[in-house]
């Protein structure tokens, strides 16, 4: 199925050599030996973690543990996502963490100190995050101080904002409907399924179109075999993920029934999407790759790198607003700890596990959701086996650090096959 | 010699406050050659190429393209004209593949949507009108280059678009030996492919081996703009040391005087 007929096959830039899965698979080999080993330490850390902490406490394996997974990691991965941006310039935003609590706190405020209509709270948060980021950015960008500084203040200073518009340490319950559902409450069960079969149909059209177009105009295609493999493990890993949680895991079914897909899972999805689709397919996007991987050349293919650098920080501060709703619905309140502890130092963390480098340059999406992923299984494991939360953090930060070096050693090991 | 200069410079003077760096610079590139620019250490060449290039405005002086006075006031002026100059640090992107570096900044569109079929079609046509064969494919990343490599990336991109004037600073300044020739190869085919051709090198090897022409700059000054069959090596490190070099040259006896030695602009076969 390889051989359709590639008109200018010989022409020198196209090389002859059409690719088939063998040779596929050794490209891909070959490149996780040069160093671009991407999201594979978090998805084989995934896998390692969840078979050991399912051997030592079958609890980890209930279907009502998996659901707890993902309501537990929704705001952390949520604010890693935005993060990621920010990490692909090569700069940090320390603030990401507090700057969800702020805007929690704003819609706390709204919704129930004011008592306006749901809507009207979410876009107030989303709203202080796009500010937040903007001041963020500017100070970056504009006046030019490292992206630490500015952020390390802002930590500082949005901690307090927290504590002042808590007025000094209340908390203020969230009772909305609407809003405690965002964590709390499930998709009915067919409708999981439906949004499966929609998302893994798109994924298929998407791969089919682009490998009709290339093929079409004679330009490398990847083996229809790897097409078919990608969107067969999609529908595998979703359809297990929709069987698993449309299971019932409630303890008493007479009293409530408790099953199917929770609602912060396509919200992930949709936001996992969008800033995929972004990132991927934009000259937006392919610009923030090129500001990260030599600002001066962007600068001299007549990129706005001003512009995008202030971008990547409303991003990230909106993102971490979306993080704080969902966190202020699963708490059902905000109090001023809310985006605090070690929040931003798990999203952080959960962007580099996933393979998001701290250097800038390279970096997805889905690594957030990854590494996310990896942060919430070993958060609710070792919670399961007993450790106390000092254990968890040890942990935690060792993982971090393995992450981190093996994103240094892959960067040296590119850097040693470079042939530069 | 044939056709009229593509791009023609007269009269040009650039001063950075009190360092006078170009004093009335004359210079011609003409379509389907290569014009080596030669000079020393702080000798001009990098400003000249900068005033071409709309970096830096001139203080004096005018621009012809095609016989046209133009005025270059930015890159954007240079780069509308069909100026366009590979730098010495070539301006790439690591983390981006081949296509991608080739169309930063310039990437086609289907209304919000990258259109990576055609742009990997075009770069491969350009690769291929150069006849490039070096490159595995176009979807490796450019850190997985070699120098000589990433050089033709870098030329590539900058003819990519129909550009008529491609100015490189230093092409073969980091590579080794069968590089080298593979960049000067092809900087001898952009010539033969009808663009104008501006090679800024060192080695006097490289300038015998591809240019049609020879242009020394001394001191900020002209001193020739000849053939380079006209010229041995000899004459052309006397040039680029003292400023003159028996007929050819500054006319005054002391090659560096101050004192309104008009450069003797260009006796070769360029006037």
């Amino acid at each position: 199925m390889t051989s359709t007929a590639l008109p200018d096959q010989e022409s020198p830039a196209t090389p002859a050599a059409v690719p088939t899965l063998t040779s596929h698979v050794r490209g891909y080999l070959s490149r996780v030996r040069g160093g671009d080993i991407g999201a594979l330490p978090a998805v084989l850390g995934l896998i390692v973690l969840c078979t050991v902490f399912a051997i030592m406490r079958p609890s980890f394996l209930t279907a009502a543990n998996f659901a707890n997974l993902f309501t537990q990691g929704a705001a952390v991965t949520l604010i890693a996502m935005g993060l990621v941006f920010v990490l692909l310039l090569g700069e940090i935003d320390l603030s990401a963490g507090f700057a969800s609590g702020v805007c929690a706190a704003v819609l706390a405020n709204v919704v129930t100190v004011l008592g306006y209509p749901w809507y009207v709270a979410v876009l107030a948060a989303v709203l202080t995050g796009v500010l937040i980021g903007s001041m963020l950015g500017i100070l970056v960008a504009k006046i030019g101080i490292p992206s630490f500084v500015v952020t390390l203040a802002g930590f500082l200073a949005f901690q307090g904002i927290v504590l002042l518009l808590m007025e000094e340490g209340r908390n203020i319950s969230v009772r909305d409907p609407v809003l405690v559902a965002i964590a709390n409450r499930n998709l009915p069960p067919a409708l999981g399924w439906a949004l499966a079969g929609l998302a893994v149909a798109g994924y298929a059209a998407v791969q089919a179109m682009r490998y009709r177009t290339r093929a079409a105009r004679g330009l490398v295609t990847d083996p229809l075999t790897v097409v078919f493999a990608r969107v067969v493990g999609l529908a595998t890993v979703l359809g297990a993920t929709v069987y698993l949680l449309n299971q019932e895991r409630s303890f008493n079914v007479l009293i409530n029934s408790l099953k199917g897909v929770p609602i912060v899972v396509p919200l992930i999805a949709v936001l996992l999407i969008t800033g995929t689709f972004v990132l991927q397919r934009t000259s937006y996007g392919r610009h923030i790759y090129a500001v990260g991987g030599n600002k001066e050349a962007a600068r001299r293919a007549g990129i706005n790198v001003d512009r995008i650098r202030i971008s990547v920080f409303v991003i990230c501060s909106a993102m971490a607003a979306i993080g704080g709703i969902v966190a202020a619905s699963r708490a059902n309140s905000v109090d001023p700890n809310t985006g605090g502890s070690n929040v931003l130092l798990y999203a952080v963390g959960a962007a580099v596990i996933g393979g998001t480098s701290l250097f800038g340059g390279k970096g997805r999406v889905l690594d957030a959701v990854l590494g996310g992923a990896v942060v919430a299984v070993i958060d609710n494991g070792m919670g399961l086996m007993g450790y106390s939360s000092g254990v968890k953090y040890v942990v935690t930060g060792v993982v971090l650090l393995l992450a981190a070096s093996v994103d240094a050693l892959s960067r040296r090991r590119a850097a040693a096959s470079g042939g530069r | 010699m044939s056709a009229t200069p593509l791009l023609e410079l007269r009269g040009i003077d650039k001063s950075f406050g009190p360092v006078q760096v170009l004093r009335d610079v004359a210079f011609s590139a003409f379509p389907g050659q290569v014009t080596a620019l030669v000079g020393d250490n702080g000798a001009g060449k990098s400003t000249l190429v900068k005033c071409i290039s709309g970096i830096y405005p001139t203080d004096a002086g005018e621009f012809l393209f095609n016989s046209r006075p133009v005025s270059i006031h930015n890159p954007r002026d240079a780069a509308a004209l069909g100026i366009e100059v590979v730098y010495q640090d070539l301006a790439l992107c690591d983390n981006l593949d081949i296509v991608q570096n080739m169309f930063l900044g310039r990437e086609k569109r289907h209304g919000l949507v990258l259109d990576e079929p055609t742009m990997e079609q075009m770069a491969a046509d350009t690769l291929a009108g150069l006849s490039v064969r070096t490159v595995k494919s176009l979807r490796q990343q450019v850190s997985s280059l070699s120098g000589g490599q990433r050089q033709t990336v870098a030329i590539a991109k900058a003819v990519l678009w129909n550009s008529k004037v491609v100015i490189l600073d230093e092409p073969t300044a980091a590579l080794g030996v069968a590089q080298t020739a593979q960049v000067l190869e092809l900087v001898r085919r952009l010539a033969d492919n009808g663009l104008a051709v501006v090679l800024i090198s060192h080695n006097m090897n490289d300038v015998f081996a591809v240019s049609d022409r020879i242009a020394a700059l001394y001191l900020g000054q002209m001193v020739a703009q000849v053939k380079t069959t006209d010229i041995t090596h000899a004459q052309i490190v006397e040039l680029i040391t003292a400023g003159r070099s028996g007929a050819l040259g500054l006319s005054a006896g002391n090659g560096s005087n101050d004192t309104g030695g008009e450069p003797a602009a260009a006796p070769g076969a360029a006037r």
